[in-house]
């Protein structure tokens, strides 16, 4: 992770002012602050206004790797090592069905958890916290320099920050 | 008889609340909790015993006998996928539904789930015998350039519990980062360690949460399928057959009712101690526990129903093979295992059609029991006594279990136990997160009111 920027660090105990606070900074042309919740909520999500998570992307093409790839891999084996079972096709793609049935969930879950992961590294970023985030406060940390930290705290304050610090 | 509290009568705990209480879980051990991490190491070591003596002398010191070639280990299997279910199905299942009740005791069931599955995938390897042979039900690139059976339902059974296994614990770890990194400023020691490696450096952004309620949803979007394919796949490693008593058509929807159904009952036996010795009453409530007994009424009712259609089939098809074998399920020689299903299963779940029982503790916890046996029973009835009756009188045969195959069994049962203890000293077993999530944040223009 590179270096933490310098910024401002605030910290709210209601949700309604750290929104507003959020659509303020929005407002005066802030883009690359971050919001911290200790759970998620719809009022700052809305606020900040992310759009979908491309998450789904992985989801989707995870699942549909899977089916393909659980057609593939039974088709491929049987006819490798063609032996007539119980009469039936050596291809027989009803009881293959739920062999890709379970990879389409296998490689599904399995891409959405890549694609958690992936997003969340790539758009990570470095700031100030605290650990109160995680447990009943809400903090916003907007990166800034020295010599324009004044607005910003100002801004924050006046949206009803419970307590607000310059974090070098 | 418990104390009756009704959820609103007790006051809403505040989001620091609800991390001091959970986190105190995961405090110094008491000494109940070393007395019963004892008890079942010690069962748990005896079915180890056990296994390392049916390693040394062979399979045959288990009872099969032909015909009966599948016993207690396929039953143990069985019960245990089963157990399994209704973790997802409370998880991911109430999850989509919106289910609030659902986030005090999900992550118990979720945990029960991982912990279900990994005893049941131990049984097909313990039942093969040469257990060092098992990778051989994988399909993998070999010098004779074979490869496995894909009509067979043994390998769709491989593929669909070793899926459940893996998205099931990617679950229960996705739910749990939040919570560690909730519990990672004040834990101490180790733990801290353990807890800042463990929360992959999780902070609660708005971008984290942006991908992370998204991948949430997806994940659970596919464990619903998937639980309700992964007991409709193992019905069918008898279904797919033809002996008298398994060849039917209502096998995957009974045998998803009743994974469900012994599920919860898994569930309420787990919770009934881990609130006491947890002291986590305030978060599970007696409405959690009503909850999960209408859960239990309503899936022990489709099991019974299960067992009443599987008899009116057996008469009205026609069919004598049929209908013998399910004489002998009633009155053959293992007439009390079918009883002590039917009692278990279908009579003493009637009891909760009863408010004051589905809100007394110790009678659900009681009655969870019972559930839990009449489900092992029911299991070792379709296996067993089905095929010990098959077509040819001649060919007909006794099964009993022996010594080795009861103390693998309880071993099974230790080693269960012996986990889920382990994980709720050093894990969450009460959503941090989740139970935040179900009581508002606070509001400023509340706060001036």
């Amino acid at each position: 992770m590179s270096a933490q920027p310098s910024g401002i660090l605030a910290s709210f105990r209601f949700v309604d002012a750290a929104a507003d606070a959020v659509r303020r900074l929005k407002d005066e042309g802030y883009r690359d602050f971050t919001v911290y919740t200790p759970v998620p909520n719809v009022e700052i999500a809305r606020a900040v206004g992310h759009r979908a998570s491309p998450v789904r992307l992985w989801t989707l093409i995870g699942g549909l790797t899977g089916c393909a790839s659980g057609f593939a891999l039974t088709l491929w084996m049987s006819y490798d090592w063609p032996i007539i079972v119980g009469g039936k096709p050596i291809g027989s793609v009803i009881p293959y069905v739920v062999i890709a049935f379970e990879l389409t969930i296998l490689f599904g879950a399995s891409a959405t958890i890549l694609g958690l992961l992936y997003h969340s590294w790539k758009t990570r970023q470095a700031g100030a916290y605290d650990n109160r985030f995680a447990d009943d406060h809400i903090g916003i940390f907007v990166p800034c320099p020295p010599e324009r930290r004044e607005p910003v705290q100002a801004l924050l304050q006046d949206a009803g920050a419970e307590e607000v610090q310059f974090a070098a | 008889m418990a104390t009756i509290v009704r959820q609103d009568q007790i006051t809403r705990p505040t989001y620091h609340e609800i991390t001091r209480d959970i986190a105190a879980t995961l405090g110094s051990p008491s000494r109940t909790y070393y007395v019963l991490l004892g008890i079942v190491v010690a069962v748990f070591a005896v079915g180890v015993g056990a296994l390392l003596y049916q390693v040394r002398f062979g399979l045959g010191v288990a009872g099969y006998t032909p015909p009966v070639m599948w016993g207690v280990y396929i039953t143990t299997f069985v019960f245990w996928v089963g157990i399994a279910h209704s973790g997802t199905l409370i998880s991911a299942i109430l999850y989509l539904f919106r289910s609030a009740w659902r986030t005090a005791v999900y992550r118990t069931a979720e945990a029960m789930t991982v912990f279900a599955v990994m005893t049941a995938g131990l049984f097909p390897v313990i039942h093969v015998g040469r257990l060092w042979y098992a990778y051989w039900l994988f399909p993998y690139p070999n010098q004779r350039q074979l490869w496995v059976n894909f009509k067979s339902p043994l390998l769709w059974d491989v593929f669909a519990v070793s899926t459940y296994f893996t998205v099931s614990t990617l679950f229960l770890i996705v739910g749990l980062v939040p919570d560690i990194a909730a519990l990672r400023s004040t834990a101490t020691g180790w733990r801290k360690k353990l807890y800042e490696i463990t929360s992959l450096g999780w902070r609660g952004t708005d971008q984290q949460w942006r991908h992370y309620t998204r991948a949430y949803l997806y994940l659970a979007a596919l464990a619903t399928p998937l639980v309700l394919s992964v007991h409709s796949v193992v019905s069918w490693d008898f279904a797919m057959s033809i002996v008298p008593g398994w060849h039917a058509t209502i096998f995957a929807p009974y045998f998803v009712a009743g994974a469900i159904y012994s599920g919860v009952a898994m569930v309420v036996t787990l919770l009934v101690p881990l609130r006491k010795v947890f002291k986590v009453e305030r978060y599970i409530t007696v409405e959690h526990f009503e909850n999960l007994s209408k859960l239990l009424l309503l899936t022990g009712m489709i099991v019974a129903y299960a067992y009443a259609v599987e008899y009116f089939i057996a008469w009205y098809s026609g069919n004598p093979f049929e209908q013998q074998s399910f004489w002998n399920r009633a009155f053959g020689d293992y007439w009390w295992a079918t009883w002590t299903m039917i009692l278990c299963n279908g009579a003493l779940p009637l009891f909760l059609f009863f408010r004051k029982v589905r809100r007394s503790i110790p009678a659900l916890f009681v009655l969870s029991l019972f559930v839990n046996l009449g489900m092992w029973f029911e299991r070792f009835v379709i296996i067993v006594v089905s095929l010990s009756h098959e077509y040819e009188p001649y060919a007909f045969g006794h099964y009993t279990p022996t010594w080795v195959e009861w103390s693998i069994l309880a071993g099974s049962f230790g080693w269960f136990f012996m986990w889920f203890l382990l994980f709720a000293k050093n894990f969450p077993t009460v959503s941090i997160t989740e139970v935040k999530e179900i009581i508002p944040l606070p509001r400023k223009e509340r706060a001036r009111t």
